[in-house]
């Protein structure tokens, strides 16, 4: 880890303010960017602590929203009151997340700018192999190789990686948004629109590979808002290769409004199938006003997994994708 | 040693140093020091304040072996600088016994369930249960085990952790309630 400047600010204005100046970099729980800079992922001039920023260290309920601040913890997000009472799908994402020290230090602003878990992007300078994300140009070693972890959806030849977050697929579920301070001023981000799938990034004019977020270089998220539904109720669905302090294969999390046994509205975002979490918008249309149960989930699914594209390796995450969603609607629907 | 440099005209109240001087209590004893920016709080209990009981393991938060209690949370040290320790109570598995070297009921536990074979997750191990029984997560054999795999046992004593995770609860409650001990 190379040497760097290192200075507090709990003012979001003086940090954005800080960010301008290229080379600088947040730190905040920093279970991300100790990491990045010890692999060469990130190798900051200046690091700004933010702990105890203004407006980003409670958890409140204004009158539509519940707010949570984006300097809170994640057993603290996990465990509060109020996340588990308005947001039970964001509580349960949390305290799936890492591990119990790690979740002591890791913050939910910081959570959803996590980066991939790629093994080939994920290793110390200089790469062995090439990576897109690590070094532009250079080509993508997973494309072709163990991809048993990559995308299966808004993937390119360049890059295959995919968010690994599970708080993030939780706030997409809850149409949850991101309230970021810049030198412009403050503004909102919704998370199903926070991050770009490689394809999204080469739209959008940037690089596939490197170009992850809408947030500008002086972006600084000090809280997310997320709509109050009276009457939803939501559950989180994580599938992995252990029981516990392990990344997802695929992630589910769903919220379902019923009207007696009848779908009033339902909501669902898949997790570590794509860059993003990915929302099932044609899916959640379809299921409005059936009955909750598995054969109309599984012909709403059906049409939505059709769309994937599978690499090499990972055609298994189709149907397990397909199978956490619907466990994860039932649950949120109380019948599973 | 410090910079004091302003660095751009809109953060001039910003004060950028490369070295910091943090003060911090470990155990109870009040430590002041200076050090690079860098310097982790894993780094620094091993190499400055000579408390070697937190061991190195994966230094990237996989392992859990660095575990102490920062304001009483437990936490990976490897990924805690110590600048921001400023202020700040950190436990250590060398602060777990009484003054007098009368051991904790959890590290009692360990050796009655022999919850060790090569020992060098143990002051993690220790350290983080002490924290789970602190936060009521020790109720049960899946709640111990989902909240203590933050900390990576290679010989693989898991049954013995968490029998012994229970034992010192079970001690620690009924001490707490006044019953027998």
């Amino acid at each position: 880890m190379k040497a760097f400047d290192y200075a507090c600010s709990t003012d979001p204005h003086q940090v954005a303010a800080a960010l301008h100046v290229p080379g600088t970099a947040i730190v905040a729980g920093g279970t991300e960017i100790l990491n990045w800079m010890r692999l060469g992922i990130a190798a900051p001039d200046r690091l700004i602590d933010i702990d105890g920023l203004t407006g980003a260290t409670d958890v409140r309920v204004d009158a539509n929203h519940l707010s949570v601040g984006a300097g809170v913890t994640l057993n603290a997000v996990g465990e509060n009151t109020q996340v588990r009472q308005y947001a039970h799908v964001l509580a349960e994402a949390c305290l799936q997340a890492a591990s119990a020290q790690v979740r002591n230090r890791a913050t939910l602003g910081g959570n959803v700018l996590q980066k991939t878990r790629c093994a080939y992007f994920r290793s110390e300078d200089p790469l062995p192999w090439p990576c897109n994300k690590r070094n532009a140009g250079t080509g993508c070693a997973a494309r072709s190789g163990s991809n048993e972890r990559h995308a299966i959806f808004g993937w390119m030849d360049a890059c295959v990686a995919v968010q690994p977050s599970d708080p993030a697929v939780a706030l997409a579920c809850l149409d949850a948004e991101a309230v970021v301070i810049s030198a412009r001023g403050e503004r909102s981000v919704a998370l199903t629109q926070f991050h770009f799938t490689q394809e999204e990034a080469a739209s959008a004019g940037g690089d596939p590979a490197q170009l992850e977020t809408r947030l500008g270089a002086d972006d600084v998220i000090v809280r997310y808002r997320i709509p109050l539904r009276p009457g939803s109720r939501s559950a989180y669905v994580k599938v992995r290769e252990r029981a516990s302090y392990e990344y997802a294969l695929v992630s589910a999390a769903a919220a379902v409004e019923l009207d007696g046994d009848r779908i009033r509205s339902a909501r669902i975002a898949l997790g570590s199938v794509a860059q993003r979490p990915w929302r099932l918008v044609e899916a959640e249309a379809r299921l409005r006003g059936m009955r909750l149960a598995r054969d109309a989930i599984d012909t709403a699914l059906h049409g939505a997994m059709g769309a994937a594209r599978p690499l090499a390796r990972n055609g298994y995450k189709i149907m397990l994708a397909h199978n956490a969603a619907r466990r994860a609607l039932l649950l949120a629907g109380g019948l599973a | 040693m410090n910079q004091n440099r302003p660095s751009s005209a809109t953060s001039r109240d910003l004060t950028w140093s490369r070295q910091v001087r943090v003060a911090l209590t470990v155990n109870g004893r009040q430590f002041s020091d200076t050090v690079p920016a860098r310097v982790t709080l894993l780094d620094w209990l091993r190499e400055g304040a000579g408390l070697t009981g937190t061991k190195k393991g994966c230094n990237e938060g996989a392992c859990g072996t660095c575990t102490v209690l920062i304001d009483g949370r437990r936490m990976n040290a490897c990924l805690t600088l110590l600048a921001q320790c400023q202020g700040r109570s950190v436990t250590t598995v060398e602060g777990i016994a009484g003054p007098d070297g009368t051991l904790h009921p959890v590290q009692q536990a360990f050796i009655e369930h022999d919850a060790l074979q090569c020992g060098y997750c143990t002051p993690g191990q220790v350290v983080s249960a002490v924290a789970c029984i602190a936060e009521g997560h020790a109720t049960d054999e899946s709640s111990v085990r989902e909240w203590m795999s933050g900390n990576v046992c290679r010989c693989s004593c898991y049954p013995q952790i968490t029998a012994a995770v229970l034992d010192a609860a079970k001690r620690i409650g009924d001490k707490a309630q006044g019953g027998a001990s």
